[in-house]
Protein backbone atom coordinates (compact mmCIF):
# COMPACT_ATOMS: atom_id res chain seq x y z
CA UNK A 1 0.00 0.00 0.00
CA UNK A 2 3.29 2.39 0.58
CA UNK A 3 5.55 1.12 -1.97
CA UNK A 4 6.86 3.51 -4.53
CA UNK A 5 4.48 1.96 -7.53
CA UNK A 6 1.39 2.44 -5.61
CA UNK A 7 2.34 6.15 -4.54
CA UNK A 8 3.67 7.37 -8.33
CA UNK A 9 0.42 6.06 -9.77
CA UNK A 10 -2.06 7.74 -6.91
CA UNK A 11 0.06 10.85 -7.54
CA UNK A 12 -0.31 10.94 -11.45
CA UNK A 13 -3.66 10.11 -11.45
CA UNK A 14 -4.25 13.04 -9.06
CA UNK A 15 -2.22 15.38 -11.23
CA UNK A 16 -4.02 14.42 -14.29
CA UNK A 17 -7.20 14.99 -13.07
CA UNK A 18 -6.33 17.99 -11.49
CA UNK A 19 -4.84 19.12 -15.32
CA UNK A 20 -8.10 18.32 -16.83
CA UNK A 21 -10.36 20.26 -14.17
CA UNK A 22 -7.58 23.31 -14.86
CA UNK A 23 -8.24 23.04 -18.09
CA UNK A 24 -11.64 22.68 -18.15
CA UNK A 25 -12.18 26.06 -16.46
CA UNK A 26 -9.58 27.48 -18.48
CA UNK A 27 -12.01 26.77 -21.41
CA UNK A 28 -15.54 28.16 -19.75
CA UNK A 29 -13.86 31.45 -18.52
CA UNK A 30 -13.82 32.05 -22.51
CA UNK A 31 -17.70 32.46 -22.07
CA UNK A 32 -17.44 35.42 -19.97
CA UNK A 33 -15.33 37.90 -23.06
CA UNK A 34 -17.86 39.06 -24.73
CA UNK A 35 -16.17 40.57 -28.00
CA UNK A 36 -17.09 43.33 -30.14
CA UNK A 37 -15.10 43.58 -32.84
CA UNK A 38 -15.32 45.72 -36.08
CA UNK A 39 -14.29 45.82 -39.13
CA UNK A 40 -14.50 47.71 -42.75
CA UNK A 41 -12.70 46.45 -46.54
CA UNK A 42 -13.05 48.76 -49.28
CA UNK A 43 -12.34 47.78 -53.06
CA UNK A 44 -9.58 49.78 -54.39
CA UNK A 45 -9.37 48.63 -57.77
CA UNK A 46 -10.44 45.76 -60.17
CA UNK A 47 -7.13 45.29 -61.38
CA UNK A 48 -8.25 42.86 -63.89
CA UNK A 49 -11.68 40.60 -64.96
CA UNK A 50 -10.92 38.02 -67.84
CA UNK A 51 -12.39 34.55 -68.77
CA UNK A 52 -10.27 32.03 -69.00
CA UNK A 53 -10.25 29.48 -72.02
CA UNK A 54 -11.54 27.19 -70.47
CA UNK A 55 -14.25 29.28 -69.67
CA UNK A 56 -14.01 30.05 -66.18
CA UNK A 57 -14.11 34.24 -64.92
CA UNK A 58 -11.30 35.48 -62.94
CA UNK A 59 -11.01 38.61 -61.07
CA UNK A 60 -8.22 40.34 -59.50
CA UNK A 61 -8.97 42.79 -56.79
CA UNK A 62 -7.06 45.59 -54.78
CA UNK A 63 -8.67 45.50 -51.09
CA UNK A 64 -8.51 47.86 -48.24
CA UNK A 65 -9.20 45.53 -45.22
CA UNK A 66 -8.89 47.40 -41.67
CA UNK A 67 -9.83 45.40 -38.32
CA UNK A 68 -9.95 45.69 -34.67
CA UNK A 69 -10.38 42.20 -33.24
CA UNK A 70 -8.51 43.16 -30.13
CA UNK A 71 -11.66 42.38 -27.97
CA UNK A 72 -11.76 38.83 -29.04
CA UNK A 73 -8.38 38.01 -27.23
CA UNK A 74 -8.37 36.20 -23.79
CA UNK A 75 -5.59 34.96 -21.58
CA UNK A 76 -6.75 31.75 -23.00
CA UNK A 77 -6.48 32.92 -26.66
CA UNK A 78 -3.55 30.79 -28.56
CA UNK A 79 -3.97 32.69 -31.83
CA UNK A 80 -7.03 34.03 -34.25
CA UNK A 81 -7.01 33.02 -38.05
CA UNK A 82 -9.04 35.56 -40.21
CA UNK A 83 -9.63 35.43 -43.47
CA UNK A 84 -11.78 37.46 -45.80
CA UNK A 85 -13.96 35.59 -48.02
CA UNK A 86 -16.04 36.54 -50.81
CA UNK A 87 -20.18 34.71 -51.21
CA UNK A 88 -22.13 34.85 -54.25
CA UNK A 89 -25.05 33.03 -55.78
CA UNK A 90 -24.77 31.51 -59.20
CA UNK A 91 -27.47 29.37 -61.27
CA UNK A 92 -25.20 26.48 -61.09
CA UNK A 93 -24.50 27.36 -57.25
CA UNK A 94 -26.25 28.04 -54.59
CA UNK A 95 -23.33 29.05 -52.74
CA UNK A 96 -19.98 30.17 -53.54
CA UNK A 97 -17.18 31.09 -51.02
CA UNK A 98 -13.94 32.12 -52.12
CA UNK A 99 -11.29 33.12 -49.65
CA UNK A 100 -9.22 36.04 -50.99
CA UNK A 101 -7.28 36.89 -47.98
CA UNK A 102 -5.99 35.24 -44.49
CA UNK A 103 -3.90 36.42 -42.13
CA UNK A 104 -2.61 34.49 -38.68
CA UNK A 105 -3.10 36.85 -35.77
CA UNK A 106 -0.85 35.54 -32.99
CA UNK A 107 -1.40 38.32 -30.32
CA UNK A 108 -3.17 41.18 -28.90
CA UNK A 109 -1.67 43.77 -30.11
CA UNK A 110 -1.48 42.58 -33.81
CA UNK A 111 -5.59 42.38 -33.94
CA UNK A 112 -5.90 45.83 -34.41
CA UNK A 113 -4.74 45.80 -38.41
CA UNK A 114 -5.36 47.82 -41.40
CA UNK A 115 -3.80 46.30 -44.80
CA UNK A 116 -3.42 47.19 -48.26
CA UNK A 117 -3.51 44.15 -50.24
CA UNK A 118 -4.54 42.30 -53.60
CA UNK A 119 -6.29 39.03 -53.40
CA UNK A 120 -3.72 36.06 -52.16
CA UNK A 121 -5.90 33.58 -53.83
CA UNK A 122 -7.48 33.53 -57.00
CA UNK A 123 -10.97 34.21 -57.47
CA UNK A 124 -12.04 31.89 -60.27
CA UNK A 125 -15.77 31.03 -60.58
CA UNK A 126 -16.66 27.40 -62.15
CA UNK A 127 -18.16 29.13 -65.25
CA UNK A 128 -18.44 32.60 -66.43
CA UNK A 129 -21.37 34.41 -64.00
CA UNK A 130 -19.08 37.33 -63.05
CA UNK A 131 -19.98 39.94 -65.18
CA UNK A 132 -22.11 42.56 -63.35
CA UNK A 133 -22.47 40.03 -60.07
CA UNK A 134 -23.60 41.85 -56.69
CA UNK A 135 -21.22 39.87 -53.86
CA UNK A 136 -20.59 40.57 -50.15
CA UNK A 137 -17.07 40.36 -48.35
CA UNK A 138 -17.10 38.70 -45.43
CA UNK A 139 -14.58 38.92 -42.93
CA UNK A 140 -14.54 35.49 -40.75
CA UNK A 141 -12.35 34.68 -37.56
CA UNK A 142 -11.74 31.29 -36.02
CA UNK A 143 -10.29 31.91 -32.47
CA UNK A 144 -7.84 29.04 -31.58
CA UNK A 145 -7.95 28.92 -27.46
CA UNK A 146 -4.87 27.73 -25.41
CA UNK A 147 -7.49 25.16 -24.43
CA UNK A 148 -10.92 24.41 -25.20
CA UNK A 149 -13.15 23.97 -27.88
CA UNK A 150 -12.29 26.18 -30.98
CA UNK A 151 -15.00 28.74 -32.55
CA UNK A 152 -15.41 31.11 -35.17
CA UNK A 153 -17.74 34.17 -36.13
CA UNK A 154 -17.94 36.79 -38.71
CA UNK A 155 -19.11 40.14 -40.01
CA UNK A 156 -20.71 40.23 -43.22
CA UNK A 157 -20.37 43.18 -45.81
CA UNK A 158 -22.74 43.27 -48.58
CA UNK A 159 -23.75 46.01 -51.46
CA UNK A 160 -20.35 45.21 -53.82
CA UNK A 161 -20.56 44.75 -57.46
CA UNK A 162 -18.81 43.69 -59.92
CA UNK A 163 -17.97 45.49 -63.45
CA UNK A 164 -20.85 44.62 -66.11
CA UNK A 165 -17.88 43.97 -69.01
CA UNK A 166 -14.64 42.25 -69.01
CA UNK A 167 -11.25 44.76 -68.22
CA UNK B 1 3.85 -41.07 -3.47
CA UNK B 2 0.15 -40.38 -3.57
CA UNK B 3 0.78 -37.59 -0.73
CA UNK B 4 3.44 -36.09 -3.29
CA UNK B 5 1.15 -36.33 -6.16
CA UNK B 6 -1.38 -34.58 -4.33
CA UNK B 7 0.76 -31.90 -3.04
CA UNK B 8 2.13 -31.11 -7.13
CA UNK B 9 -1.55 -31.60 -8.68
CA UNK B 10 -2.61 -28.69 -5.97
CA UNK B 11 0.40 -26.61 -6.71
CA UNK B 12 -0.25 -26.87 -10.46
CA UNK B 13 -4.01 -26.43 -10.12
CA UNK B 14 -3.21 -22.70 -8.51
CA UNK B 15 -0.66 -21.95 -10.93
CA UNK B 16 -3.31 -22.64 -13.63
CA UNK B 17 -5.86 -21.05 -11.89
CA UNK B 18 -3.66 -17.94 -11.91
CA UNK B 19 -2.79 -17.97 -15.08
CA UNK B 20 -5.95 -18.07 -16.51
CA UNK B 21 -7.00 -15.30 -14.04
CA UNK B 22 -4.46 -13.28 -15.71
CA UNK B 23 -5.08 -13.91 -18.67
CA UNK B 24 -8.86 -13.02 -18.56
CA UNK B 25 -7.99 -9.71 -16.91
CA UNK B 26 -6.11 -9.05 -19.75
CA UNK B 27 -8.00 -9.58 -21.75
CA UNK B 28 -10.57 -7.70 -20.35
CA UNK B 29 -8.47 -4.51 -20.51
CA UNK B 30 -7.68 -5.27 -24.23
CA UNK B 31 -11.35 -5.62 -24.96
CA UNK B 32 -12.32 -2.59 -23.00
CA UNK B 33 -9.87 -0.37 -24.88
CA UNK B 34 -11.45 -2.04 -28.10
CA UNK B 35 -15.01 -1.22 -26.59
CA UNK B 36 -14.53 2.45 -26.03
CA UNK B 37 -13.18 3.14 -29.25
CA UNK B 38 -16.00 1.62 -31.34
CA UNK B 39 -18.31 3.61 -29.42
CA UNK B 40 -16.33 6.76 -30.16
CA UNK B 41 -16.63 5.71 -33.69
CA UNK B 42 -20.43 5.15 -33.14
CA UNK B 43 -21.02 8.68 -30.95
CA UNK B 44 -19.11 10.82 -33.14
CA UNK B 45 -19.93 9.32 -36.34
CA UNK B 46 -16.65 9.38 -37.55
CA UNK B 47 -14.49 6.44 -38.93
CA UNK B 48 -11.81 7.48 -37.11
CA UNK B 49 -12.67 10.01 -34.36
CA UNK B 50 -9.49 10.97 -33.19
CA UNK B 51 -6.34 11.68 -35.35
CA UNK B 52 -2.65 12.63 -34.52
CA UNK B 53 -1.41 15.40 -36.59
CA UNK B 54 1.74 14.84 -39.38
CA UNK B 55 2.75 17.58 -40.46
CA UNK B 56 3.21 21.49 -39.99
CA UNK B 57 1.32 22.30 -42.37
CA UNK B 58 -1.21 23.71 -40.00
CA UNK B 59 1.48 25.51 -37.40
CA UNK B 60 1.18 27.69 -35.30
CA UNK B 61 -2.44 26.21 -34.78
CA UNK B 62 -1.67 22.53 -34.85
CA UNK B 63 1.63 20.81 -34.63
CA UNK B 64 3.05 17.83 -35.38
CA UNK B 65 2.26 14.92 -32.74
CA UNK B 66 -1.11 17.12 -31.84
CA UNK B 67 -4.06 14.74 -31.38
CA UNK B 68 -7.03 16.05 -32.18
CA UNK B 69 -10.87 14.73 -31.72
CA UNK B 70 -13.53 14.45 -34.66
CA UNK B 71 -17.08 14.09 -35.27
CA UNK B 72 -19.49 14.09 -37.84
CA UNK B 73 -22.41 16.38 -38.20
CA UNK B 74 -25.22 16.74 -41.03
CA UNK B 75 -24.10 20.28 -41.14
CA UNK B 76 -22.82 21.83 -44.39
CA UNK B 77 -19.27 22.32 -45.02
CA UNK B 78 -18.21 26.21 -45.00
CA UNK B 79 -15.19 28.12 -45.86
CA UNK B 80 -12.69 28.57 -43.09
CA UNK B 81 -13.43 25.11 -41.35
CA UNK B 82 -11.26 22.31 -40.91
CA UNK B 83 -11.74 19.71 -42.07
CA UNK B 84 -9.96 15.90 -41.89
CA UNK B 85 -9.46 13.66 -44.82
CA UNK B 86 -7.87 11.18 -47.07
CA UNK B 87 -6.81 11.05 -50.43
CA UNK B 88 -8.40 8.45 -52.20
CA UNK B 89 -5.95 5.39 -51.93
CA UNK B 90 -3.66 7.33 -49.16
CA UNK B 91 -4.18 6.29 -45.44
CA UNK B 92 -2.48 10.10 -44.36
CA UNK B 93 -4.93 11.89 -42.89
CA UNK B 94 -4.84 15.01 -44.12
CA UNK B 95 -5.90 18.05 -42.01
CA UNK B 96 -6.30 21.46 -43.65
CA UNK B 97 -8.82 24.12 -43.74
CA UNK B 98 -11.41 24.86 -46.28
CA UNK B 99 -10.42 28.19 -48.73
CA UNK B 100 -12.75 27.59 -51.12
CA UNK B 101 -16.77 25.94 -51.77
CA UNK B 102 -19.01 25.85 -54.33
CA UNK B 103 -22.46 24.34 -53.45
CA UNK B 104 -24.88 23.19 -56.11
CA UNK B 105 -28.33 24.54 -56.29
CA UNK B 106 -29.84 21.50 -57.24
CA UNK B 107 -27.95 18.30 -55.76
CA UNK B 108 -26.19 17.75 -52.49
CA UNK B 109 -22.52 17.91 -54.32
CA UNK B 110 -20.07 20.05 -53.01
CA UNK B 111 -16.74 21.01 -54.68
CA UNK B 112 -14.02 22.25 -52.29
CA UNK B 113 -10.08 23.33 -52.32
CA UNK B 114 -8.28 23.40 -49.09
CA UNK B 115 -4.82 24.73 -48.03
CA UNK B 116 -2.95 24.45 -45.25
CA UNK B 117 -2.35 27.26 -43.14
CA UNK B 118 1.40 27.36 -43.22
CA UNK B 119 1.76 26.21 -46.65
CA UNK B 120 2.12 28.65 -49.68
CA UNK B 121 0.65 26.75 -51.87
CA UNK B 122 -3.39 24.74 -51.84
CA UNK B 123 -3.74 21.35 -52.30
CA UNK B 124 -4.62 21.15 -55.72
CA UNK B 125 -1.48 19.13 -56.22
CA UNK B 126 -2.38 16.44 -53.02
CA UNK B 127 -5.84 15.54 -55.06
CA UNK B 128 -4.35 15.41 -58.44
CA UNK B 129 -3.98 12.16 -60.31
CA UNK B 130 -5.18 12.61 -63.83
CA UNK B 131 -6.25 15.75 -65.58
CA UNK B 132 -9.66 16.73 -64.50
CA UNK B 133 -9.92 14.48 -61.23
CA UNK B 134 -13.52 13.69 -59.32
CA UNK B 135 -12.58 11.83 -56.60
CA UNK B 136 -14.76 11.09 -53.71
CA UNK B 137 -13.72 11.62 -50.40
CA UNK B 138 -14.28 10.56 -46.82
CA UNK B 139 -14.37 13.47 -45.21
CA UNK B 140 -14.10 13.94 -41.18
CA UNK B 141 -14.33 17.53 -39.63
CA UNK B 142 -13.42 19.21 -37.25
CA UNK B 143 -16.38 21.49 -36.08
CA UNK B 144 -18.48 20.39 -38.49
CA UNK B 145 -18.55 17.57 -40.75
CA UNK B 146 -20.55 15.90 -43.82
CA UNK B 147 -20.82 12.19 -45.06
CA UNK B 148 -19.72 12.30 -48.69
CA UNK B 149 -17.96 15.25 -50.24
CA UNK B 150 -17.17 15.01 -53.87
CA UNK B 151 -13.90 16.86 -54.63
CA UNK B 152 -13.16 18.30 -58.43
CA UNK B 153 -9.88 19.59 -59.63
CA UNK B 154 -10.12 23.44 -60.16
CA UNK B 155 -8.88 24.65 -63.38
CA UNK B 156 -6.41 27.24 -63.76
Amino acid sequence: MHSFGYRANALLTFAVTILAVMCAMASLSDNFNSPTPSAQVQVLNINWFQKHQDGNDEVSLALNVSANLQSLFTWNTKQVFVFLAIEYETPMNSLNQISLWDGIIPAKEHAKFWIQTSNKYQFVDQGSNLRGKDFNLTLHWHVMPKTGKMFADKIVMSGYRLPQEYR
Amino acid sequence: MGFIGETVDSVKSIQIRQFLSQVVSFGMIVTSALIIWKALMCVTGSESPVVVVLSESMEPGFKRGDILFLHISEDPIRAGEIVVFNVDGRDIPIVHRVIKVHERLDTAEVDLLTKGDNNDEDDRLLYAQGQSLRSKVREQVLEHDVRHIEEKLEEI
